[in-house]
């Protein structure tokens, strides 16, 4: 008789990394009603485009890496990839940006560092802090101004052809600079009342913005119920930003304040999407907070004292570098230890 | 409330206990015929003390261990002997191994039987000798002899005895059907080895997923004990030995150790059974209480069947559907291995037997890369990295594994039962683990045939300087020969005899002879006690045995010492010191050996 011959264990639970994915998709869903809700429908184009250039760049790239195609495009990631970029990219974003940023993301940070798993950074900042660096005009002129999808913003129709057209003078009126990038811009000769008055921080926080990042803030909890994220990183990040924005921006006439670091700006797509890459983050929970802490930390430090209106791209990135050196001298104390064996092996063991 | 703690990580899979629990424990009906293997246990394997074609009665011994660790293997029933052969074992190579077939009478019949129900009034020793003598070994995995399990080391006391009754493994159920209707029987086995060991504290600890199996040990260790009865939450691997001693005490085993380091000592619930039958009626561990399930089986349940019974016949007898049965396995889905054939007898150790359709348990999706989630370090009860392990391992750096305690992984499976990636994890670390073992295994090798070549080249060289010193001493002694001839022969010439060349070299042989004769004696006032009557007449053959057989043993400890260390056994200190302690007999032996034979050849140079 010829039975299975397997080794252990014989039972698995179901989960596998396209679910995982999946749920990371759908979590980001109320994030995406609210930025359309609010800028309309540029975010959702832009996140429609992504994810389709996303998929196709992969799937011609594990072609002719000679790679399963369809076995690994179904495990979702490289969609995650685009949908992170559709969401953070300006609404207006013309085609070819966001198309180099999803290129570059996919074909630079990924592939040819040897496919899902292997890549040190996180592929969607990458794309996006290319696009930062190469096209700074392009990337922050184009952010729709919050009108809100019933207050008269551009149509449909209207934004397509926005985003694919050549020419990008037709619908000027409709966009703005981002409530950092303002506040940044005016803080030097405006006092902190003057600016708020401006119609980009409508009457709480930022207008919109603060819906979206709430909605973000939502969908990340229902990761962390699920346990598909832990809540390690996130709050350590949000923690960090909230402390360095008390230490050292308590003057609103200097520097944005402690709202506008939390819920104005990619600050919690970053903090449960962004930062919570895997692959790309640190492994052990103390390893986690240190990481998370330091993209918080050098948010404020790129957003107060830096060039760049947001900062979660480049922070994250920077982290990103710091991982392996974390991850050497954070693993965790093994049952029967005393201490954990930090370093690397003939170093520091014990 | 007695405090509990709790360890990190752990999973919940699907329990699928409750189609065994259903029934109460069938007795299994003697087969047509007894598969014993003669090594159930962690040592070396019995000897046989029958013949083919013997009637041996149940209960009687045909195997026993006379030299080294081991416990002896009793025949299950009353029968004949019918042949003495290599028979597949439940093993998860699918090996085979040395068994003696019994083919039952249906008579059932019991040898006599020597119970000792006054204990108390006997001496430790004779009941640890009784406990040997019925073959008990550790009923819940590895099987190691109760006896030896039952003498810590001199210098650890066991304060907290714990019969471990978690059985945390989806599926088995055994323990559980045995803590419902042989209380009694347990909590006695408990006493017997709390009178043994005298601990402060004796616990049974019972999963909380098991209230009847709770409510009749409690009842049963009711009157007169001092015997805690303790609910632990459900979650595996709450059995896992080193967990176990986490939740109850808040200590930790020490890496490398055991729990008698920390006082602790675990015991198995059928071991426990087993030990009081053994003392209180005398019968040795003939039989065991098993698992049958799976969906391939129409009425799964526990039999208590004997050691023996070919899983086959427990198969048919819970109704086995064979053409829906895809995957045969021994133990639980978490850890439990496949077994190639049905044809492998039931052993000490057999909890489990799960015949699982392919539905039940279906073959894991494709391996994908490892995406760094961390569920596995999530639920890892070790507190260690499974995907690091995991990437060292694949990337054969074996070295770096070591370093982030690959060898505290107790194989428990959880990491790869969540990982989103089906990366068969502890298959990467079984892996890494054997390869580590086999270098470790060569580095040794290399360093011995290293200390051989160095030793002899040493004695070459001593040999060709000895061998240069006689040359030049013979020059001399010729020479002096030649002068002495000389002048004899002038002396001849002048007085006119002639020389008689014959008496010259009679005096050269007497001269060597007594030169040789000096050295042997020099040599006996420098050697040492350990072999002075080899030393006039080496007799270098018995001494070549001696080294073989010191070798020989060795190499079993150190066999015994990997077994032990793979399979996480808590004797491996011990076994450490022997095969420490052999090393050095041999060294002794070689010693000794090279003596005699340098001896020899100045006898065979010289003479
Ligand atoms: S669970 Fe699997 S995919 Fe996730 S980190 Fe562990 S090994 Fe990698
Ligand atoms: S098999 Fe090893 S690494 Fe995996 S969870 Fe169990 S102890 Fe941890």
């Amino acid at each position: 008789m010829a039975f299975v011959q397997q080794s252990s264990p014989h039972a698995h639970n179901a989960r596998p990394t396209s679910r995982v994915m999946l749920w990371v998709i759908i979590a980001a869903l109320p994030g995406l009603l609210a930025q359309t809700l609010f800028f309309g429908w540029g975010n959702l184009i832009n996140v429609v485009w992504c994810i389709a250039l996303a998929l196709a760049c992969e799937g011609a790239f594990l072609r002719l890496r000679g790679k399963p195609v369809v076995f690994f495009l179904k495990d979702n990631t490289a969609a995650v990839t685009g949908l992170l970029l559709g969401l953070s990219l300006p609404q207006f974003a013309p085609w070819w940006v966001s198309g180099i940023a999803v290129i570059s993301a996919i074909i630079m940070a990924k592939q040819l560092y040897g496919g899902l798993g292997a890549n040190p950074f996180n592929p969607a900042m990458v794309g996006y802090a290319l696009v930062l660096v190469s096209f700074p005009v392009a990337m922050t002129t184009n952010w729709a101004e919050a009108a809100g999808l019933f207050g008269g913003a551009p149509g449909f129709g209207e934004t397509l052809g926005r985003i694919f057209s050549a020419s990008q003078t037709s619908i000027d009126g409709w966009t703005m600079a981002t409530p950092l990038d303002e506040y940044k811009h005016k803080v030097a000769n405006h006092t902190a009342v003057e600016i708020l008055n401006h119609p980009t921080f409508g009457d709480w926080v930022a207008r919109g913005w603060e819906w979206v990042n709430l909605a973000f803030l939502a969908g990340g909890l229902l990761l962390i119920g699920l346990r598909i994220i832990t809540w390690h990183i996130p709050v350590a990040m949000l923690a960090g930003l909230t402390i360095m924005s008390l230490a050292f921006g308590n003057n609103p006439d200097q520097y944005a304040s402690v709202q506008l670091q939390l819920l104005a700006g990619g600050t919690m797509l970053g903090a449960f999407f962004i930062a919570t890459d895997p692959v790309s983050a640190a492994t052990s929970h103390q390893g986690k907070l240190i990481y998370g802490a330091g993209i918080g930390i050098l948010i404020y430090v790129i957003r107060a004292w830096g060039n760049y209106p947001d900062a979660v791209a480049f922070s994250v990135l920077l982290m990103n570098f710091a991982v392996p050196f974390i991850d050497y001298y954070t693993p965790p104390r093994t049952y029967g230890h005393h201490k954990a064996r930090r370093g690397v092996p003939g170093r520091n063991g014990g | 409330m007695t405090q509990l703690w709790d360890f990190s990580g752990g999973i919940h899979p699907p329990e699928n206990k409750h189609q065994s629990t259903s029934r109460p424990i069938r007795e299994a009906s003697i087969p047509d015929i007894l598969v014993l293997p003669l090594q159930q246990h962690i040592g070396e394997p019995a000897e046989v003390v029958v013949n083919v074609g013997d009637r041996v009665l149940k209960g009687q011994k045909i195997a026993d261990v006379t030299t080294g660790m081991g416990v002896p293997v009793h025949a299950s029933t009353s029968g004949t002997i019918e042949a003495i052969e290599q028979r597949p074992v439940p093993h998860p190579s699918g090996m085979a191994d040395w068994c003696v077939v019994l083919k039952p009478d249906g008579k059932d019949q019991w040898c006599d039987l020597e119970p000792l129900p006054d204990y108390q009034q006997l001496e430790r020793e004779q009941i640890l000798e009784k406990v040997r003598d019925a073959g008990i070994s550790g009923m819940g995995g590895a099987g190691f002899p109760t006896d030896i399990k039952l003498r810590p080391p001199r210098d650890r006391k066991v304060d907290t005895l714990i019969l471990n009754g978690a059985e945390c493994e989806p599926y088995i159920t055994a323990d559980d059907m045995t803590m419902r209707e042989r209380a009694d029987e347990l909590v006695a086995g408990l006493k017997i080895m709390a009178w043994i060991l005298r601990p402060t504290r004796c616990v049974i600890a019972i999963e909380d997923n098991k209230p009847e199996a709770i409510a009749a040990v409690k009842t049963a260790a009711a009157e007169g004990t001092h015997i805690e009865v303790i609910a632990i939450p459900t979650k595996y691997p709450s059995g896992g030995e080193k967990q176990l001693i986490e939740i109850l005490t808040g200590m930790e085993v020490p890496s490398g150790g055991i729990p008698a380091d920390i006082g602790v000592m675990c015991q198995n619930i059928g071991t426990a059974v087993a030990v009081a039958r053994a003392v209180l009626e005398g019968k040795p561990l003939i039989s065991r209480v098993v698992t049958v399930t799976g969906e391939a089986v129409q009425e799964p349940g526990t039999f208590d069947a004997l050691i023996g019974t070919p899983v086959q016949h427990l198969l048919q007898l819970a109704g086995l559907q064979a053409g829906k049965l895809n995957r045969l396995i021994q133990g639980g889905p978490m850890m439990g291995f496949t077994l190639t054939t049905d044809a492998v007898p039931v052993t000490k150790t057999s909890n489990c037997v799960i015949a699982a359709t392919g539905s039940e348990l279906p073959a894991p999706p494709p391996e994908q890369p490892c995406i760094r989630c961390g569920q596995c370090a999530e639920v890892c009860p070790m507190e260690l990295l499974p995907q690091q392990l995991f990437w060292h391992a694949k990337a054969a750096e074996f070295e770096k594994a070591e370093h982030l305690n690959l060898f505290d992984c107790i194989e428990c499976g959880a990491c790869s039962y969540v990982c989103p990636s089906s990366i068969p994890l502890v298959q990467y670390y079984r892996f890494a683990k054997g390869e580590i073992r086999h270098q470790q295994a060569e580095q040794l090798k290399a360093d011995r045939a290293r200390e051989r070549f160095e030793a002899r080249q040493a004695r070459l060289e001593r040999e060709q300087q000895e061998k240069e010193q006689r040359r030049k001493e013979r020059a001399r002694a010729a020479a002096e020969a030649q002068e002495k001839k000389k002048a004899e022969a002038q002396k001849a010439a002048d007085k006119g005899e002639a020389v008689d060349e014959r008496s010259a070299k009679a005096a050269l042989v007497q001269q060597a002879l007594e030169r040789k004769k000096a050295k042997t004696a020099q040599k006996t006032g420098q050697s040492d006690s350990t072999a002075p009557e080899s030393v006039d007449k080496p007799d270098i053959e018995a001494l070549e045995k001696q080294l073989t057989q010191a070798e020989g043993k060795l190499a079993t400890m150190e066999g015994m010492l990997e077994e032990a260390r793979a399979q996480q056994a808590d004797n491996v200190d011990k076994l450490e010191r022997a095969v420490a302690k052999n090393h050095d007999r041999v060294k002794r032996a070689k010693e000794t050996l090279e003596k005699a034979r340098e001896q020899h050849s100045n006898e065979t140079t010289t003479g």
